[in-house]
């Protein structure tokens, strides 16, 4: 298990954290219990399995529903 | 194409405001009715393109967000062909998310402050002696680092060659220059004013002392309270709830118009945001001013506060006993003083280096035959003088007469509160010294400011005598003092307050109090910056400064009352919007719109007042 940190664009809207939470749940090979997305920081916080999806992926899935990904930072 | 569209968000909006004022100058003005309705339906099909892009997307991971309500009540304004109302309401929707992001950035300004301050980069120096700028995610345990004059230390480590002074405001909020040389501890994010240095990191990113109180003030601006997580909750149904409203009203009354206007007034916006907004601001006002408070949970309960429990050493007294007064039994005040200075020299008692520092520097003699007694005092030969000092117990076991004028003295001494150390040599008692530790600067002015706060029981536990105790709460006016206590009794003594109903904050050092911190409802660590202090307590006072106390309890209070007024603000528009609906006949979508996004910022400039918040005396 991998903790993912992922710094957003400021976030604006607090229905933006449950379309990016329901974005990263969605996704297998994340720990769905551990994310949380924090509005203020405007950052992502997760744990993911790396053999099951990439920390891109993981990125890409947040960029679609419409948010930049400004930078991550991958704990193994 | 899709990110596109939401970076030109904007622009959009400014196009749109500028069809909008071209539509009704050409139909108001001109007369041309068709080139108003043809720069409307324009206005409205590039306004709700990005808005109607992220209501797909919300629904694409099953939510349904603000966006899908705006979008609906657009496209049945659309249907009715009524595209005034459809233009103007998908301006007010861009522009008022456009203002919501530059006021929400203006709010979490004074957290960006802190997190800036963190280091980003750092020279590597390489087996060859080679140096090497990296980024500071790349800097490992165990690296040799160079810092240079003026930057900034990029890990916590220790310093492996040369010296220098730090400015250590970053962690400790004192702006002093602290000395370092070889075996120093040093820490990320304070300033090097002078010298060079090498270092070898010990921690670095997240681990560093820097890194955790940044990811404390991350977490604890986004941490949520109880009421906060059922508004969550809430508006999770909320918003499709008003789907459906709107889908009913619709079926029964076959009213377009009246439906999506609905689903723009349902829109949840202030009640949303409120809380969350009024949590940053207090919580980044108290980061800049040295104090961290750990998220809403903590705001609430330190608001409730009435009884606060103080350790007695190093939080309302300095800590370090100083000698207050000095009765001599002899004519020969310079030779005596010497020979004392000399005995305790030997001694690294807090009573011993009290008198040493408080005699200063005198010449001193050899010193032979020296017995500690554990809890007693030092017994030595200097310059062939036995010399005897120590507590009262200590001389009467060596025999020492106390004439009738010291007996006076040391009952007078002991009523001040002086702990007392009398010195002997070669059988008579040639002095008497009076020591006790100094009240802090400042302490009674903010315990009188705690109190107007509404803090009612003011109470001192101390590992000290009773009588020492005493002296303190009546010289501080506090309510209650209890002395003889170890750290179990404290704890003790707070479990059985909170038994009573009290709302208890225990105020300590952090580091031989933890139970107590822990134990209460509030856990205020005067600490500078420690990790022990960081993590157990709920409240840190950065730079171990008593006047923050009544400032972050002030700044609790009106942080809590600020989220209040931001909830009855959210729900005073709501119930206004409905009863304009219901009960008038000029409520449509583009004033529903209006009055939504104008709560909005209204509750944001609220919270944004605490960013300026400050103590008034």
């Amino acid at each position: 298990m991998a903790k993912a940190t992922i710094q957003l664009e400021g976030l604006a809207c607090p229905s933006c954290m449950q379309k990016i939470e329901g974005a990263t749940k969605a996704l297998s090979g994340v720990e769905k219990e551990s994310v949380k997305v924090l509005f203020n920081s405007s950052k992502v916080k997760l744990d993911f399995d790396p053999s099951l999806i990439s920390i891109e992926d993981i990125e890409k899935a947040i960029t679609t529903v419409g948010y930049d990904v400004k930078k991550s930072q991958v704990k193994a | 194409m899709q990110r596109w569209l939401f970076r030109k968000k904007n622009s959009i909006a400014a196009i749109g405001a500028l069809l909008i004022v071209t539509a009704f100058v050409s139909t108001l003005v001109f007369k041309q009715e068709l080139i108003g309705t043809i720069a409307l339906i324009i206005a409205s099909v590039i306004g709700i393109a990005p808005i109607a892009l992220q209501a797909y997307q919300a629904l694409r991971v099953k939510v349904v967000s603000i966006d899908v309500l705006v979008t609906i009540a657009v496209g049945g304004a659309f249907v009715i062909r009524n595209f005034e109302e459809s233009a103007i309401v998908t301006f007010l929707f861009l522009f008022g998310s456009y203002l919501e992001q530059r006021t929400l950035n203006k709010t979490r300004s004074a957290i960006k402050e802190l997190t800036e301050m963190a280091p980003q980069s750092a020279l590597r120096v390489d087996e060859h002696g080679e140096i090497e700028e990296i980024d500071i995610d790349d800097v490992e345990v165990g690296d040799l680092l160079l810092v240079k004059t003026g930057a900034m230390i990029p890990v916590d480590g220790v310093v492996q060659s040369g010296d220098g002074y730090i400015n250590e405001a970053s962690i400790t909020g004192e702006a002093v220059a602290v000395g370092k040389e070889k075996g120093s501890l040093v820490y990320a994010s304070t300033i090097l004013d002078n010298g060079t240095l090498q270092i070898v990191a010990n921690r670095v990113g997240e681990d560093t002392t820097f890194g955790k109180i940044i990811e404390l003030v991350e977490e604890a601006q986004d941490s949520k309270s109880d009421a906060e997580r059922f508004i969550d909750r809430f508006s999770k149904y909320y918003t499709p709830a008003v789907l459906v409203l709107g889908a009913v009203v619709w079926l029964i009354s076959k009213d377009i118009e009246l439906a999506i206007t609905i689903l723009v007034l349902g829109c949840p916006g202030a009640l949303v945001i409120g809380v969350p907004v009024s949590n940053v601001a207090g919580i980044g006002n108290g980061a800049r001013h040295g104090v961290l408070l750990k998220g809403s949970e903590v705001i609430h309960d330190f608001r409730r506060v009435d009884t606060m429990v103080f350790d007695k050493t190093g939080t309302l007294t300095v800590g370090n006993p100083l000698v207050a007064d000095v009765r001599y039994y002899t004519k020969d005040e310079t030779q005596v003083s010497a020979y004392l200075c000399s005995v305790e020299k030997e001694s690294d008692h807090p009573l011993a280096q009290a008198i040493v520092s408080y005699l200063g520097d005198l010449p001193t003699f050899q010193v032979s035959d020296t017995d500690v007694i554990k809890g007693g005092g030092v017994v030595a030969t200097v310059d062939e003088k036995r010399i005897v000092v120590g507590n009262v117990a200590l001389l009467a076991s060596h025999n020492i007469e106390i004439p009738p004028q010291a007996e006076k003295d040391i009952a007078l001494f002991e009523q001040q509160g002086n702990s007392l150390v009398l010195a002997a040599v070669d059988g008579s008692l040639v002095a008497l010294f009076g020591i006790r530790d100094q009240i802090r600067e400042g302490v009674k002015k903010n315990l009188a400011r705690l109190k107007r706060l509404g803090v009612k029981n003011l109470v001192v536990l101390s590992g000290d005598n009773q009588g020492t105790v005493d002296l303190v709460a009546l010289e501080l006016g506090l309510t209650e003092a209890h002395g003889n206590m170890l750290p179990e009794d404290k704890a003790h003594y707070i479990k059985q307050l909170q038994h009573d109903g009290h709302i208890v904050a225990f105020v300590g050092d952090g580091v031989n109090d933890s139970p107590s911190l822990a134990l209460a409802h509030i856990g205020i660590a005067m600490g500078s910056g420690t990790d022990v202090a960081i993590e157990t307590s709920s409240v840190v006072l950065m730079n171990d400064d008593f006047n923050r106390l009544p400032h972050a309890l002030g700044l609790a209070k009106a942080t809590a009352a600020n989220m209040v007024q931001n909830i009855f603000i959210a729900v005073g528009v709501v119930i206004f919007l409905l009863l304009g609906l219901f009960f008038s006949s000029w409520m449509n979508m583009s004033i529903g719109m209006l009055v939504h996004e104008g709560s909005i910022l209204v509750v944001i400039l609220n919270g944004m007042r605490l960013l300026r918040y400050r103590l008034r005396n």
